[in-house]
């Protein structure tokens, strides 16, 4: 076979397989008649009239604002706290046991204690609870970040009598930016989770909301929207982030290109 | 003066962990936050203590241990398997390339109300949750580490008149193990979480479901310890596993960059 067909070949493959996936299940939906599987395109078409855009402004919106201010906030603790923490070694010890503690504890664990102590969970408990395990990630990627600096970049910009901020501002962040990226990501696909755990807890709206409510009442069609909803807004979520990270990590992959083996 | 210095620093953490604990007990005691919604640091360990004498918490821990460790398992062994075919077939990679990307950010939290409904609250959701969120890491860093192989060794090995099969054996396994073990690590993590997000939602027996009743009966301080052994359960899990992914490191000089989680 020919290179180039051959290319045609994995394009095709390419979009022929997921074609045949859906198809797959839109004809077995069809044949089953199970009603825990409804068909589909009866969730899509449901899907279209929920979420394209009756109920978008009523749950979809408050999930979002709830992912990103989680996301938002707790990134900036991890950042604000890494810095420090990667650059003195003895704040690193006196922390590091506090950081394996809690980013090794299951998130869910916690939500039955941010009620008790928050005696309810409303919008900002939600986002508290978010932003909280939105810190690790970030805080340990910044960490590592920082260690793994060359030290003679630091070094010969103190000897160039570059003040400690600047050295931060200038060499520090950007060095360990690529990884601080590496770890916002994670973090956002954990506030994606949280979101929708948080509003399965006491809510009156939400994407969680509406999956728990529809479970609870059975109504089937509903239900598998919300979650092709929720597989939606993960996959964009995600999907937006990489395009971002490329455009602010464009510098660092021409720079890593540009460097011999 | 350096000797006394570097006894100084070993003992940081362990004034840390000991500070930090006094101010638990200072902000309960002195009322800053009510005791009946933070039961004191000896209240609290008073109260794991005793729980650690009955023969249920020891149960209800093996069972969330159970429910993580067959979660891992059933996706190691799907994920390795598949990552490896992904990974040294184009045409696979390419064909499969859109379903994983977007089955992968799906939040394994939104099939709570679906197990429901169709495994029932049992130890299968439980698995199949854990199971799923632990396999996408797994199979993604596989893929990474398949294509990763150093294409040098690869070619040597084929000059060598070495067959598909134990290039696969002796070449591309060997320099995938690391990255699996990294993949191993991150999803335990995962799959803990999720085994206790089973037990905490949907009722399947174990820790979660300890602390899902302790609640409805207003045993703050049973949530409490219950909620401090969950966190010693993820760091001991965490331990191991960094233990076994050094292992499987030691004999390979890779200095891959990791993301943190």
């Amino acid at each position: 076979m020919s290179a180039r067909s051959w290319r045609l070949v994995k394009i095709g493959a390419e979009i022929l397989v997921p074609l045949a996936i859906l198809l797959a299940w839109q004809l077995w939906t069809a044949s089953a008649h199970q009603p825990r599987f409804p068909r589909l395109s009866t969730i899509l078409v449901q899907f279209r009239e929920m979420w394209l855009f009756s109920q978008f402004g009523e749950h979809v919106v408050p999930s979002l604002v709830r992912i990103l201010a989680g996301f938002a906030i707790g990134s900036l603790i991890g950042v604000a706290l890494g810095i420090p923490l990667g650059l003195s070694t003895r704040a690193r010890r006196a922390a590091m046991p506090h950081i394996e503690y809690w980013r090794a504890m299951p998130p869910p664990a916690l939500l039955p204690i941010s009620v008790i102590l928050a005696h309810s969970i409303g919008d900002r408990q939600k986002i508290e609870f978010i932003a909280f395990f939105c810190i690790f990630p970030v805080l340990l990627n910044t960490i590592a970040g920082i260690r793994a600096i060359d030290p003679t970049l630091v070094d010969t910009a103190r000897s160039y009598g570059i003040p400690r901020h600047e050295r931060v501002r200038r060499i520090v962040l950007p060095a360990a930016f690529p990884q601080i990226m590496a770890g916002l990501r994670v973090s956002l696909a954990l506030a994606v989770i949280m979101m929708v755990l948080t509003e399965y807890f006491s809510s009156t709206n939400g994407v969680g909301y509406v999956l728990l409510i529809s479970k609870n009442t059975f109504q089937l069609v509903p239900m598998w929207a919300a979650i092709v909803l929720i597989g939606v807004i993960g996959y964009l979520i995600n999907f937006v982030f990489l395009l971002v990270e490329r455009r602010v990590l464009a510098w660092h992959r021409g720079w890593r290109a540009a460097l011999p083996d | 003066m350096k000797r006394a210095l570097s006894v100084l620093d070993r003992l940081i953490p362990l004034l840390s962990v000991v500070a930090a604990l006094l101010v638990w007990q200072f902000v309960s005691v002195t009322g800053i936050v009510d005791e009946r919604d933070l039961p004191s640091m000896t209240t609290t360990v008073r109260e794991l203590w005793h729980l650690m004498q009955t023969g249920t918490f020891w149960h209800q821990l093996l069972l969330t241990v159970r429910g993580w460790a067959l979660g891992l398992g059933v996706a190691t062994v799907l994920a390795v398997p598949i990552g490896i075919v992904l990974g040294s077939s184009d045409l696979a990679g390419r064909a499969f390339r859109v379903p994983i990307e977007f089955l992968r950010p799906i939040p394994s939290a939104a099939l709570i109300p679906l197990l429901f409904l169709t495994l029932g609250t049992n130890l299968k959701s439980e698995v199949f949750l854990a199971a799923f969120g632990a396999f996408w890491p797994l199979l993604v860093q596989t893929m990474y580490g398949v294509r990763d192989v150093d294409p040098v060794a690869l070619d040597t090995a084929r000059s060598f008149g070495l067959g598909r099969l134990e290039r696969m054996y002796r070449v591309t396994l060997p320099s995938t193990v690391p990255y699996i073990a990294t993949g191993v690590r991150i999803s335990s993590t995962v799959a803990l979480i999720l085994a206790f997000t089973a037990e905490l939602f949907m009722g399947v027996p174990g820790l979660g479901q300890a602390m899902n009743v302790a609640g409805a009966f207003g045993l703050t301080d049973t949530i409490y310890a219950l909620a401090l052994a969950t966190g010693f359960l993820g760091v001991a899990i965490h331990i191991s596993t960094t233990a076994v992914e050094r292992r499987a490191l030691r004999w390979h000089p890779s200095q891959r960059q990791e993301v943190a989680l």
